[in-house]
């Protein structure tokens, strides 16, 4: 399968210029970057691990690009997502997120259901790949 | 604008006399009142009747909609009567509509009960629309003063928190509403929620009449709507969601039926504009409780929208619906098969999902409106929209939408899923395509065209839509265009 969390994942994985594109388009609009991976993909995992503070004064797209190599390097198997994060009154919350790195193989998530009563299920999602420990699952 | 007879009597022993006097006589005309703050201010289009004085008419409006009735009464005299009556304060002549004009009246803010729309209703549209010497009355819009709006909880969730719970950032949302809207069995109706939702919707939706019907009992819609959604979310790993309409004949019914899509899981759930501002009010109170998204359909608003000299504007409907406390409301499409006048929908798409609204004429807001920090509808554009006008979607409406393509999802050639792969790739590479800085309103047609080498579906669905569109006049238009200046 192929996870569709993200603003571009139904597109081809995006090239490092197109990051770039967007990641210019965030600095122009005076967002904060910031980048997040995990091995967890579950769509109720809200918290993937920081990769660092939101670059609230790095204004300079090669330099993200720099930390997103960084992160690629340190972690070459998990999911890494750019975020960009807008402080405007009324707003305070992100503007963009994508998927700018995938594992290889995404064996997906298993649905269990539960009988309850009334003909009513009790559904749980299972990322096939958290069946193993941390850091060992892609 | 001024005319005879139009001065109030201020002295008590003739103003009291009984009798019938002229409303801008018995003080509902004030051509140099000054709005408070805290007032609230509405301004309609009058048509009067032949040889009925426009102030007489526009103070005829501020009486019957605050404290006056046809005959003058004693027992004004035991009340604070000044403070209560609302006042007209300015009649202009519509530009371009002989016959009509534009009145503005003030209220003062204790004529209201705190965080009601139903008694801020019973005043405003109460007994005026039918009232004999008016020919037409039509209530343009309004001001509603902080002071009034911080006594709303407005939306449960709102456009900023919704995101943050679907985790879905920086592109509209994608929905599609289940056809036929009616007589599908609650198995096949299941099919096609799984079928739009994996193939790449965020949202499907029931239609407004889907309530309890012989081919289709509510329970079992539900119960096979999130097995649906259920195993879309396993199959791509994002929320997913379908709005259960919970509308029916009682409040009882709605909330029990509310509660099994609560039970279920549901994110969100669905109810008409039909049923009423106190029973939308409760529906908001009983989502703010139980963590839930509130879609409202307007079902029925066009009976009183749509014609330009009687009823209701739409920016008023979206401004008591976001007191009202709804997280999404159809505003419209511009390029769809329903009324929709670009301009038009744009200033109910501000009233929505703006902090504040500055006065914008050509949009055909007439006030100031702050919000203070009332959460913000998401609109839904909804009826006869299909990828091919992907480019025109995103520059008129911008990103805080819910897109919905149903006919333009279930109708696809190769199916509801390649239906729904189709609307979201050409979503993503036009979102992609504007944050790159290219001109998407002239490139659009050449993006979604290099979007569909890598997409059959998306190229099965220009080939099938690319050419339709909705082109006829709109009724419900600005009064003022802008004047082309001098470059």
């Amino acid at each position: 399968m192929r996870l569709t969390q993200g603003t571009f994942s139904f597109l081809p994985d995006l090239s490092d210029e197109q990051v770039r594109a967007q990641i210019e388009y965030c600095l122009t609009n005076g967002w904060a970057v910031s980048l997040e991976y995990t091995d967890d993909p579950h769509p109720r995992n809200t918290y993937w691990e920081m990769y660092g503070n939101p670059m609230f004064d790095l204004k300079d797209a090669a330099g993200i690009m720099a930390e997103l190599q960084a992160c690629r390097k340190t972690f070459p198997r998990h999911y890494i997502k750019l975020n960009a994060f807008d402080s405007t009154r009324g707003v305070e919350s992100l503007r963009l997120s994508f998927i700018v790195q995938r594992p290889g193989q995404e064996p997906g998530f298993m649905l269990l259901r539960e009988e309850s009563k009334g003909r009513t299920q009790r559904y749980t999602l299972r990322a096939y790949a958290t069946d193993q420990p941390e850091g060992q699952r892609y | 604008m001024a005319a005879t007879g139009t001065r109030s009597i201020r002295e008590a022993s003739k103003r009291y006399q009984a009798g019938v006097m002229k409303y801008a006589q018995m003080g509902y005309w004030e051509a140099d009142y000054q709005p408070k703050d805290t007032d609230v201010l509405a301004m309609f289009r009058i048509t009067p009747q032949e040889g009925v004085d426009p102030v007489e008419a526009a103070a005829a409006v501020a009486g019957e909609s605050s404290t006056a009735t046809w005959t003058v009464v004693w027992t004004d005299r035991l009340t604070a009567c000044d403070a209560y009556r609302a006042k007209a304060y300015k009649v202009e002549p519509v530009p371009g509509g002989p016959g009509q004009y534009f009145a503005y009246i003030a209220y003062d803010l204790d004529l209201f009960e705190p965080g009601s729309i139903a008694n801020l209703t019973a005043s405003i549209i109460g007994n005026v629309f039918g009232f004999k010497p008016l020919k037409a009355l039509r209530l343009e819009d309004m001001r509603l003063p902080v002071a009034y709006v911080k006594t709303f909880d407005g939306p449960p969730t709102g456009i900023v928190v919704e995101r943050e719970r679907l985790d879905k950032f920086g592109r509209p949302l994608l929905g599609a509403t289940v056809k036929p809207k009616l007589g599908l069995s609650g198995k096949n109706y299941g099919r096609v929620v799984y079928e739009a939702l994996q193939g790449g919707l965020d949202f499907t939706k029931d239609d407004e009449n889907i309530n309890s019907q012989p081919f289709m009992h509510w329970r079992d819609r539900f119960l096979y709507c999130m097995e649906a959604v259920n195993r879309a979310q396993a199959a791509t790993g994002e929320i997913k969601g379908t709005y259960l309409n919970v509308t029916a004949a009682t409040m009882e019914d709605m909330y029990e039926r509310a509660e099994l899509a609560k039970e279920l899981g549901s994110v969100i759930v669905m109810i008409d504009l039909v049923i009423g501002y106190t029973a939308i009010q409760s529906m908001a109170k009983w989502c703010r409780k139980n963590d839930m998204i509130l879609h409202l359909h307007r079902a029925g608003h066009s009976t009183y929208t749509r014609q330009k000299t009687h009823g209701i504007s739409f920016r008023v409907i979206s401004k008591w619906m976001r007191l009202a406390g709804v997280d999404h409301i159809h505003a419209g499409t511009v390029v769809g098969k329903l009324e929709g006048d670009p301009n038009s929908v744009q200033g109910f798409y501000n009233v929505l999902r703006e902090t504040h609204n500055p006065v914008d004429l050509q949009r055909g807001l007439f006030f100031e409106q702050d919000w203070g920090g009332l959460r913000k509808v998401l609109p839904v554009a909804s009826g006869g929209i299909h990828a091919g006008q992907m480019h025109q979607l995103l520059s008129y409406l911008g990103e805080d939408v819910v897109l919905q393509f149903g006919g333009g999802t279930i109708g696809h050639p190769m199916g509801i899923a390649a239906g729904a792969t189709a609307n979201r790739v050409a979503l993503e590479a036009m979102v992609l395509a504007r944050n790159e800085g290219r001109d998407i309103w002239n490139e659009g047609p050449e993006i979604l065209v290099q979007a569909a080498r890598y997409c059959t579906p998306l190229k099965a669905a220009l080939d099938t839509w690319g050419e339709v569109s909705f082109d006829y006049a709109s009724t419900d238009t600005p009064d003022f265009i802008p004047t082309p200046t001098a470059a």
